[in-house]
């Protein structure tokens, strides 16, 4: 049986978790730097550690492309846009434990030889803005950021930058032209942004709980890291249960864990209920269903049943739940955020929210389920990001899980669901 | 896109507004290696002096930045939280996205919008209370989520919304689950985005409710990390 490893959330429960001695003395990073920047990054190659965003890219790997002796300013940009529908890991980690974040923003500076470094947040979370900046600001004032940090005669200035409201800045060459003060659209790459990121120059961008694991490997070793998780999806992560759970929440296990031990652990689907589809990942995760439920939520396995771990946003679905108008409301949302630079993505997105409307109010017909496909295939791996390919998961996985249900809408002219059992305060 | 309201040409702030926010634009740019990179948080100070980016406000943004002010307008109609028009004193959102939505938040919207008489982006007569339909605030373990003034209201029902809402029109005391002990105003929290802080990071819990259920599990059992070498 797999258990829980708080790690980052180890201390929620402390009143001040969020200041300095409810965190600690930053032990880790006064470690880090006293070692060469490139022995740090060796170190978080051999942890395993990867990206906690989403795509899952080798930290350490990340980090070590970043041109040395250049002669540029290289910067680190931390990605705290969370928005991918289903995720909610990084909001409450900050909330509840910046300075994890501000101290692993330290070490990962020096190994990458930054002194500027920037926290891009997404705007709609004013106290988890405000805890970080105060985090910050404590951290200036205790020494650990400015100028010759722990005597080491390393500097880092560490700005937090709101965001205004758009999933797409998440993405992060968008992320860096938001950051540079432009609309937040995607960049081609290559050049990637170890090349010429923010301002042209080398840059590392990486997820907000990347970062904060970085203290705990420097402090405890990559074989400590190594030894929790499966063979190729090191260490632990935050995995965030949503929907229908008795106790949704974030629980923090290693990699490798399964739906059915979550559930054991969260008191199972909400009493009198049982699953129906969940997405491991967030929306942009192809969907999953009570077969599923033993796949162990490490990078590979979920990769190999077809669908991806994404950001472990594990949204759960009861038999009360409509899964035309879930997947509606995805399309509608990525309709929504298209950034409307590419045509497949903005046409492809409008269109299919078109039809899918059609078809939820049971006014389609069998075509229309060629139709969404069709559009699908036409966005995926044609679209400028990964915006585009997102779009299409909830529709390819459900039209190919639950057909049976679309086929019901225009059978019956209608929705077959009543939404209101599917409430909080609904009654079966 | 609408340009009605940015239609008055040359508007500008009085002298002595102008000064002030002159002052805090100063600040903010000097914290980037280059200037542009300030027009977001700038943009959130504008709005934190009107309610919404104003025509004055998108001008004065050129201006301290060098920018046209084509320039700033194509940059601040790309992101949702630029309101184009007033927004009221409290700003509410509902989330519908999928996983709030069908825990409940599209049956809070409808009663809600209802209730207050307005509909999406839309600000009440006396200009206290405007609605936005959200998409996902990254709190989906409390939904159905609400936010005002961008602080998180978890768990709504129907009732506790229009509670809410009501209690803010009364000029009552609202508390958010997860933020400081009294709520600002729409502007003030403009102004916390633009990067100047009001000192009410230390109020409220660290963590709570669903954040902590994992944490309480692990530690009923005994679960630990293994211990460091
Ligand atoms: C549309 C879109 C939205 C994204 N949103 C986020 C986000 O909010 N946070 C994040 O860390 N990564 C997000 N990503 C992934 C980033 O592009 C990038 O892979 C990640 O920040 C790299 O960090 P990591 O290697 O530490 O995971 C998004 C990607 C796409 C295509
Ligand atoms: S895929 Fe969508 S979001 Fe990405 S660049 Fe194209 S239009 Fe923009
Ligand atoms: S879906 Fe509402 S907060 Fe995530």
């Amino acid at each position: 049986m797999t258990t829980l490893t708080p790690v980052l959330t180890a201390n929620w429960d402390r009143p001040d978790s969020f200041t300095l001695d409810g965190y600690g003395d930053y032990a880790a990073a006064r470690k880090a730097l006293t070692m060469d920047p490139d022995a740090v990054i060796q170190a978080v190659k051999d942890s395993g550690l990867r990206g906690r965003g989403g795509a899952g890219f080798p930290t350490g790997m990340k980090w070590g492309f970043i041109p040395q002796g250049d002669g540029k300013p290289h910067y680190l940009v931390v990605n705290a846009d969370e928005s991918e529908p289903g995720t909610c890991k990084d909001i409450p980690l900050m909330m509840a434990n910046p300075h994890s974040l501000v101290e692993g923003v330290i070490i990962t500076s020096y190994a990458i030889r930054a002194s500027h470094a920037f926290i891009y947040v997404r705007g709609e979370v004013l106290h988890v803005i405000r805890r970080l900046r105060a985090a910050v600001a404590e951290a200036y004032e205790r020494g650990l950021l400015g100028k010759n940090i722990f005597g080491s005669g390393f500097d880092l200035e560490l700005v937090v930058h709101s965001g205004a409201g758009a999933y797409i800045c998440g993405e992060e060459t968008a992320l860096l032209d938001s950051l540079e003060g432009y609309r937040g659209q995607p960049r081609l790459k290559p050049p990637f942004p170890a090349v010429a990121g923010l301002y042209a120059s080398p840059t590392v961008v990486n997820n907000v709980e990347s970062v904060a694991s970085v203290p705990s490997i420097i402090a405890n070793g990559a074989e400590w890291f190594a030894s929790m998780g499966t063979e190729k999806s090191k260490g632990f992560g935050i995995f965030s249960l949503s929907g229908h759970v008795t106790r949704p929440g974030q629980y923090e296990a290693p990699l490798g864990i399964t739906l059915r031990e979550l559930l054991d652990m969260a008191g199972g689907i909400r009493a009198g209920h049982r699953l129906k589809f969940w997405t491991p990942g967030g929306s942009s995760t192809p969907i999953f269903t009570d077969e599923h439920l033993d796949v162990p939520l490490d990078f590979e396995s979920v990769g190999a049943k077809g669908s991806m771990l994404g950001t472990r946003a594990l949204q759960i679905f009861d038999e009360t739940t409509c899964v035309v108008r879930a997947v509606l409301r995805w399309t509608e949302f990525y309709a929504h955020e298209s950034c409307g630079k590419c045509t497949p993505c903005r046409e492809g997105t409008y269109w299919l929210k078109q039809v899918l409307k059609r078809l939820e109010k049971g006014q389609g017909s069998e075509e229309d389920l060629t139709t969404i496909t069709d559009i699908a295939d036409n966005i995926l791996g044609r679209s400028f990001c990964a915006l585009g390919d997102g779009a299409t998961s909830p529709i390819h996985s459900s039209v190919k899980l639950f057909r049976d249900e679309y086929l019901k809408h225009f059978e019956i002219g209608g929705c077959p669901f009543d939404h209101a059992p599917s409430t909080v305060w609904g009654t079966a | 896109m609408s340009h009605e309201e940015g239609a008055v040409v040359g508007a500008t702030y009085p002298p002595e507004v102008r000064e002030r926010l002159e002052r805090d634009a100063k600040e903010i740019i000097g914290r980037y290696p280059k200037p542009r990179s300030a027009l977001l948080p700038l943009l959130h100070l504008v709005q934190s002096e009107d309610g919404y980016v104003s025509d004055a406000g998108h001008e004065f943004c050129a201006e301290m930045l060098g920018l046209s002010k084509a320039e700033v307008v194509g940059v601040s109609t790309f992101y949702t939280m630029y309101k184009r028009r007033p927004m009221g004193e409290y700003h509410v959102g509902v989330c519908i996205n999928t996983l709030c939505a069908v825990m409940g938040g599209d049956q809070i919207w409808d009663e809600l919008s209802e209730h207050v008489g307005v509909g999406h982006d839309e600000t009440t007569p006396d200009g206290k209370v405007s609605l936005e339909r959200l998409e996902c605030n990254a709190a989906c373990d409390f939904a159905p989520v609400m936010m005002v003034n961008w602080e998180f209201f978890d768990n709504q029902t129907p009732d506790s919304a229009k509670q809410l809402v009501d209690d803010l029109r009364d000029g009552k005391d609202v508390t958010p689950t997860r933020g400081p002990k009294r709520l600002c105003t729409f502007k003030e929290a403009s102004r916390v985005l633009a990067g100047l802080s009001d000192g009410l990071a230390g109020e409220g819990p660290s963590a709570a409710g669903a954040s902590l259920e994992g944490l309480k599990v692990a530690k009923a059992n005994g679960w630990k990390a293994p211990e460091a070498p």
